[in-house]
């Protein structure tokens, strides 16, 4: 039986010669009798029939209210909200599924057929295919014919194939069968009566109707449905199934941003993305009202139209007037939930405040989202009039808007995938990508970028091309089916030095071009700021996880100010993120990990406030060396103080202050080409590394190894290897290229070594010692210390069987004895170490012998 | 013809022509702007019309034309309205297309078709603009007196009265001009940027309350950047072009006032009938800020519109037009300021003259992240709990058209709303103290710190200063994420030792060369210790010539708007220089510095009206830092523990 509600409501309004048919069975209504029950209609529309007019003659639309549709828009396909009987209907031939009504198209769907031949001349563009001999029944309003709308779309399911799907919607599918067949193979199996459908796919395989979905999706998506369930149920006759298969289209190429949207795009289908930032409660939407005489007891269904009930004045069985009330728990209602959209801040306009739009998600759509959701909404846009009040006739000239949700995609979503996000968030036109690839043919790409990258802060180059190469970074590399988990491909970043010495801007700079950017600074932020906390949500009661700068800087690259400034604490939670990228979180019941595949760009002070050039940089800046050697690259930000730096320096200052904004253009280019470059890249590019690359590789390491082995210290460890690669892949992406080849090798080499240079140099020895990175101490430095500590014991055993000392006297002698200057640390050092070896003991004043 | 009463009376009888004559073709909105933007070219006419800052409201006829000085401070979701519509008129049976362009309520008494092939459907942008922040009272009169249009009603309307701004009160006594006739309003004398309490100050508010525009009576947050503003907020609904303008900006409209009463009917019929589905789109939070009562928040239906380069009633608008004449004279000027100055700070002629550069400052240019021009004050030696700087503020206050004094007590810091919020109930951005128009004076007043702690409103509040004083923005908070609005306030601390706020900002100098991130750090010396201060400002503002005070306002807004550049040939001298000045001692100047040292080369060539940098303005230039390090060096000898 075709659902109880669906058939005395079609009929309900009838007009004319309009007989109260079943209209269930009508999908298949052969041509000619429907042309039967249109023909008495139709012939008054003659003039106009493809606009719904001034029908000031049916008496249809004058007892509807004066507004009862939204008014025409300058360009829009003329509306159709007229009330008439409908060969939509959901009725097919497997009838026992449950026929769910659609709120999301508006109120129930009674579109009128007009037959387009009856006319003469001034059709639009008629339906391409012929139906049958001479006719061509389209819904009036429009250019839809049922038929070869629904043959057309069942066509497309049928046959519509994309080898080169990446979409994430279609994992697990075979991408050379047809691919909607597979899905309604799913809906079988999984019991998920919705199909969701990829407008793009519509439109490369059939244009007109794509065009059709758009301009009338009110009458064309109910079509899509019954064309489905028919091919459904033929195929998969014994399914159940909780209703019947609704189509649901997404991503609509008329794609829009928020700010948009206008008077032309009312009732045509649109998909916008903007962020969710309130939900309403529940609304429970009267779709049939209950009536029953009070006199005969006799009841009856209205249907609800446009938000409005049409009471009954008098029973039909006895004949009493206004007898009949509303049984409201009889009366079926359908769910409802507002949404408030907010345009995303990437699409805003530089100093506007955001705009918003009201979207009403029906039945299972009904939260989906919640609030902070990123998401893309395809829905029709609707318009309805402001009235003032009821006995004014005067009108609020303003009508509201809002969008009836068909389909909620989620931006994020992809995350948990683990896809590159932006490769699909970002699309280039080809034009751009064209440019994108001309500058990459550049044989000095690089050193332009990096010049590009915050041009206003003078030299620094290497800095830059570092910072350069963090923008671009590794490749990700997945080794969790072996065991050993993902490799990072984010490089890490620590500058150091003098205070003033734009540090800070580097950073701001950088927060500002990457589009998932964070800044905190050291001092400003605590360990929940940085990871997560757990919070009770002040309107749910319930615990909720907040995300903090690192989880908020996923797949970007977060900016620490004043590294040195924050509290142990705070520091040890890096550890973790800088090699696992992942955060850990236990608390309040919460247990999780969660993704922090963040680079890190950190500064820090010295401690002294100046850079000591005498020390080393753990001194320097007095981090512990665990963390440090987590950086891949480490440079000083150092005043050079000579004479050529700085006359280059006052130049690039003063031009600053003088130069128009055009000069500047030519001569650097933008920052949002270097965007657009980087987002390419990193969602483009993927280099491996060729057999060269791989061989100088090695060959870098192992010399590497060389130098500090001479010397008898290490002076590179595997980390540094990671480091090696990673800038290579990120220097080949720099170049658009699929390959590591040797140059990228060694410009990562260079780098390498230049940073090293800068932070790793013993100031003792001015040798390069990685093991200050390392263990936070050079091997040369290690070594004194034993050699005094030696001395020390030699003297004490010279003075012969004393079994007490004086502090104070042992050091001068010490001091006397030693060539080179003594501090008093180093003194108590050396005490120290000796006291580790059980040698002696210190208390107070006095040394004794052990 | 429309005579000039027309235009300004009813400029709906105008468009409603142009409408009828234009028989539908798309370009009669282009001509009825033409019309507008004809009868307003000459000033004279412009001048005419009444201004919505000056006329309370229920004195402005319905439908006319009037114009508003005002400030953008939110941009509201565009709207649809029937552009084009058809009535019929039942008895006739006649069918009269009409237009729905600035008009708010589509008024017909027949009925109205909608599915007329004819209808149109429009799109238009709605601003919630208030009247400038911190707009100086004699700004206000200035332009008020300035502006003949009154609408003289019969009854003792006051024209000045109900634009007075608190400030105005306590100023009154500094305010020799002008004021006997004020006289008659009570005089505040407790500090409002103390408290921000709206209650408070309803109370206190002039008894002349019989202006509905200030609308202090009403509970309704008219959301206004400063606490204690008042003046009338509006609905600027735009039509063309919305997108030139942005938040923040500051406009002179020209509309059709609208207020009719039918529109505040709705927020009264709603609550009776929650019935409708369509209603829950709007919560009673977001109507009454959507569509308040007309009364209060009028709607304003732009006919044309220009963004103000600066609001000084004393320039023309576009202020380069003053300028050949004024620059003749500038140097006179300069000298008298600067000895004016010299007064108020009590002898110190080095701070007056930086207080000169602080004025003429303006962001003119951004390098990707790095603002340019700059120049944030920082005043430390003012004396502790005294009412110096609040004597200082009211002497800046005379000066330049809009400041605002931010008494940085611990418990301003704790609660005062700083950076803007977005409020997602009421769908609104709430304002805050920092959401100010370009080249607004911001005073900060630390000698109002005591010891205390802030919490993490304070925090952020401080925060949100650093990032001001440091990069020339506030990031508003639109709760799920951040934005940043870029702004150009020119930050003026005045604090007893040296100020605090750098020290919280993301950047923490801490060496003794690396520069404050206050742009620049002057200690006052005071050459003279008056026994009364308060006397003695109020003696020195008395003897100062209204016309001379005149010339100083023209003279401090001017000098904003001029072009710079430095020539080939001195850039040349200032690197040598530089690297000479390094070649001594590195420690002796960073870049840091050199970057401090070109923007006071620029103020001082602009402060004397060059636009280009001399070699002497340069050694100038160079002198006074100088004098400016020295004298902080030795107070750090003097007394060693201050930072």
């Amino acid at each position: 039986m075709s659902s109880p509600s669906a058939t005395p409501t079609k009929g309900k309004r009838t007009r004319g010669s309009n007989p109260p048919t079943p209209w269930s069975e009508d999908a298949l209504t052969p041509p000619s009798r429907r042309r039967r029950t249109d023909d008495a209609s139709t012939s008054d529309l003659q003039p106009m029939p493809t606009s719904p007019v001034t029908d000031m003659r049916s008496p249809a639309v004058q007892d509807t209210s004066l507004f009862s549709s939204p008014a025409q828009s300058r360009h829009s396909a003329p509306l159709n909200e007229i009330d008439m009987s409908s060969p939509l209907t959901y009725g097919t031939p497997s009838s026992r599924v449950e026929v769910r009504q659609r709120p999301d198209l508006g109120s129930v769907r009674k579109a009128r057929q007009v037959d387009l031949h009856s006319d003469h001349a001034n059709g639009p563009e008629a339906p391409a295919s012929e139906h049958s001999v001479g006719q061509k029944l389209v819904i009036w309003g429009t250019d839809v014919n049922v038929g070869t709308c629904k043959e057309k779309f069942q066509r497309f399911l049928q046959r519509f194939i994309d080898p080169s799907s990446t979409d994430d919607e279609n994992a697990g599918l075979d991408l050379n069968e047809p691919l909607y067949m597979q899905k309604l193979e799913e809906i079988n199996v999984v019991g998920d009566p919705v199909l969701n459908v990829n407008c793009e796919h519509l439109q490369s395989f059939d244009a007109d109707l794509y065009r059709q979905l758009i301009a009338y999706p009110q009458e064309v998506i109910p079509t899509f449905d019954m064309a489905v369930n028919e091919l459904f149920f033929e195929r998969f006759p014994d399914s159940v199934i909780e209703h019947q298969i609704q189509v649901r289209p997404y991503n609509a190429l008329k794609t829009r941003n928020m700010r948009n949207l206008n008077p032309e795009d009312i009732d045509q289908l649109i998909t916008i993305s903007g962020m969710v930032i309130r939900t309403s409660q529940l609304i429970p939407e009267m779709q049939e009202a209950f009536f029953r005489c009070q006199v005969c007891a006799f009841s009856t269904r209205v249907e609800v139209d446009r938000g409005r009930i049409a009471e009954p004045a008098v029973c039909r069985n006895c004949n009493t007037t206004h007898s009949m009330a509303l049984i409201h728990n009889r009366s079926i209602f359908s769910d409802k939930q507002m949404i408030k959209l907010q345009e995303s801040p990437e699409d805003m306009p530089a100093g506007q405040t955001p705009h918003t739009t009201v979207v009403y998600a029906h039945n299972d759509l009904v939260d989906k989202v919640q609030p902070g959701d990123r998401v893309n909404i395809t829905g029709i846009y609707r318009a309805v009039p402001i009235r003032l009040n009821p006995r004014q006739s005067n009108v609020k000239s303003v009508y509201k808007t809002h969008i009836d949700a068909i389909h909620f995609r989620k931006t994020h979503e992809k995350r948990l995938h683990g896809l590159d996000e932006e490769a699909e968030e970002k699309l280039f036109t080809e034009e751009r990508v064209r440019t994108l690839r001309e500058l990459a043919a550049k044989p000095d790409v690089y050193e332009r970028l990096s010049s590009a990258l915050a041009p206003s802060i003078y030299e620094h180059e290497d800095i830059k091309k570092g910072i350069l190469l963090q923008l671009f970074g590794g490749t990700r590399k997945d080794f969790s089916q072996t065991g050993r988990g993902g490799f990072r491909a984010e490089i890490n970043i620590l500058l150091c030095g003098d205070p003033g010495t734009s540090k800070s801007q580097l950073l701001q700079y950088v927060y500002n071009l990457v589009p998932r950017g964070q800044y905190t600074s050291g001092k400003g932020s605590s360990a929940v700021g940085l990871t997560a906390y757990v919070m009770k949500d002040p309107e749910t009661r319930q615990l909720v996880l907040q995300t903090g700068a690192l989880v908020l800087s996923d797949n970007g690259i977060c900016c620490i100010d004043e590294f040195d400034k924050m509290s142990d604490s705070t520091r040890s939670v890096l550890h973790e993120v800088m090699e696992q990228q992942t955060l850990s979180i236990a608390k309040a019941g919460i247990i999780c990990q969660l993704n922090a595949r963040t680079s890190v760009l950190a500064a820090a002070n010295p401690v002294e406030s100046q850079w000591n050039p005498k020390k080393t940089t753990i001194e320097n800046i007095q981090l512990p060396h665990t963390l440090l050697s987590r950086f891949d690259l480490i440079f000083l930000m150092l005043d050079p103080q000579d004479e050529a730096y700085d006359r280059r320096l006052a130049h690039h200052l003063v031009s600053l202050y003088y130069q128009s904004e055009e000069q500047l253009e030519e001569e650097f280019l933008d920052m949002a080409m270097l965007k657009d470059y980087v987002a390419y890249a990193r969602s483009y590019i993927e280099p491996r590394l060729s057999e060269e690359a791989s061989q100088a590789l090695i060959k870098a390491y192992v010399d590497m190894r060389k130098i500090g082995s001479g010397r008898g210290m290490v002076s590179a460890y595997p980390r540094q290897l990671e480091s090696l690669i990673r800038l290579a892949e990120a220097h080949a992406k720099v170049r658009f290229s699929d390959k590591v080849e040797t140059i990228d090798v060694e410009e990562a080499k260079r780098l390498h070594r230049e940073a090293l240079k800068q932070s790793a140099t013993d100031p003792r020895t001015g040798f390069v010692d990685i093991s200050i990175l390392t263990t936070g101490m050079s091997a040369t430095a290690r070594k004194r210390k034993e050699e005094l500590a030696q001395a020390l014991k030699r003297l004490i055993q010279s003075k012969g069987k004393v079994p007490t000392m004086k502090y104070q006297q042992l050091f001068d002698d010490l001091r006397a004895q030693s060539d080179v200057a003594i501090t008093k640390d180093m003194f108590e050092e050396a005490l120290q170490a000796l006291t580790d070896e059980d040698y002696l003991t210190v208390t107070g004043k006095t040394v004794r012998l052990l | 013809m429309p005579t000039v009463h027309d235009w300004i009376n009813n400029p709906l009888g105008i468009v409603e022509d142009i409408f009828a004559q234009s028989n539908c073709s798309p370009d009669w909105e282009t001509k009825v702007l033409e019309y507008f933007k004809e009868k307003l070219k000459d000033n004279e006419a412009a001048s005419w019309v009444p201004s919505l800052n000056d006329v309370p409201v229920h004195y402005l006829k319905a439908n006319s034309l009037v114009k508003f000085r005002c400030f953008i401070q939110d941009m509201f979701d565009p709207e649809f309205y029937m552009g084009v519509y058809e009535t019929v008129d039942p008895s006739s049976k006649s069918k009269v297309l009409r237009s729905g362009k600035y008009k708010d309520v589509a008024e017909c008494g027949h009925q109205v078709d909608l599915n007329t092939k004819n209808a149109v459907t429009l799109e238009r942008q709605t601003f919630y603009c208030v009247p400038i922040p911190g707009e100086s009272p004699w700004v206000k009169e200035s332009y008020s007196c300035s502006n003949p249009a009154r609408v003289v009603p019969s009854t003792s309307y006051a024209p000045c009265r109900h634009k007075r701004s608190y400030e105005e009160d306590e100023d009154m006594e500094t305010q020799p001009h002008k004021q006997k006739e004020q006289l008659a309003g009570p005089q505040g004398t407790t500090d409002i940027h103390g408290s921000g309490d709206p209650k408070r100050l309803e109370t206190e508010a002039p008894s002349s309350l019989s202006n509905a525009a200030s609308g202090c009576s009403s509970p309704l947050d008219l959301n206004f950047p400063l606490p204690g503003e008042k003046g009338p907020a509006c609905l600027v609904k735009v039509y063309e072009e919305w997108e030139l303008f942005k938040v923040n900006d500051i406009l002179e409209v020209y509309g059709i006032l609208s207020v009719d009463p039918v529109l505040s009917v709705i927020s009264e019929d709603k609550d009776s009938s929650l019935v409708d589905p369509m209603d829950c789109t709007e919560s009673v939070e977001e109507q009454r800020v959507h569509c308040p009562p007309a009364s209060l928040v009028p709607r304003l239906h732009m006919l044309y519109a220009h963004r103000l380069q600066h609001n000084n009633p004393l320039l023309p608008p576009a202020a380069s037009e003053a300028s050949s004449g004024f620059l003749n004279d500038v140097v006179s000027v300069r000298g008298e300021l600067l000895g004016y100055l010299t007064h108020v700070l009590l002898g110190d002629a080095l701070a007056a003259e930086y207080l000169i550069l602080h004025l003429i400052s303006t962001v003119y240019a951004r390098r990707d992240v790095l603002p340019l021009g700059k120049f944030t004050l920082n005043l430390s030696g003012c004396p502790h709990n005294s009412t110096y700087t609040e004597q200082l503020y009211r002497v800046i206050q005379q000066l330049i058209p809009s400041s605002f004094r931010l008494g940085m007590s611990l418990h301003n810091m704790n609660n005062l709303r700083l950076v803007p919020r977005k409020d997602y109930t009421a769908n609104r951005l709430l304002s805050g103290v920092l959401q100010l128009a370009p080249n607004t004076s911001l005073f900060l007043d630390e000698t109002q710190l005591e010891q205390g702690q802030l919490d993490s409103t304070g925090v952020r509040n401080i925060t949100a200063l650093g990032n001001l004083i440091s990069w020339q923005k506030v990031d508003y908070d639109f709760n799920y994420h951040q934005m940043e609005f870029p702004c150009n306030i020119n930050v003026l601390i005045a604090s007893e030792g040296k100020s605090l706020l750098p020290f919280l900002t993301p950047c923490l100098p801490c060496t003794p060369h690396s520069p404050p991130q206050c742009d620049c750090h002057v200690r006052l010396q005071p050459q003279l210790a008056p026994p009364n201060l308060e006397q003695y400002i109020s003696t020195i503002q008395v003897s100062l010539s209204p016309s001379l005070l005149n010339k100083f306002r023209i003279y401090l807004s001017l000098l904003r708007t001029l072009d710079y550049s430095i020539s080939e040939e001195v850039t040349k001298a200032v690197e040598d220089d530089f690297v000479e000045m390094r070649k001594d001692d590195p420690q002796s100047i960073s870049a840091e510095d050199l970057h401090r040292l070109l923007v006071v080369a620029r103020l001082l060539s602009l402060s004397v009206g060059h636009t280009t940098l001399s070699r002497d303005r340069w050694m100038r230039a160079k002198h006074l830092e100088t004098l400016r390090t020295n004298r902080t060096e030795q107070q750090k000898c003097v007394n060693g523990n201050e930072p």
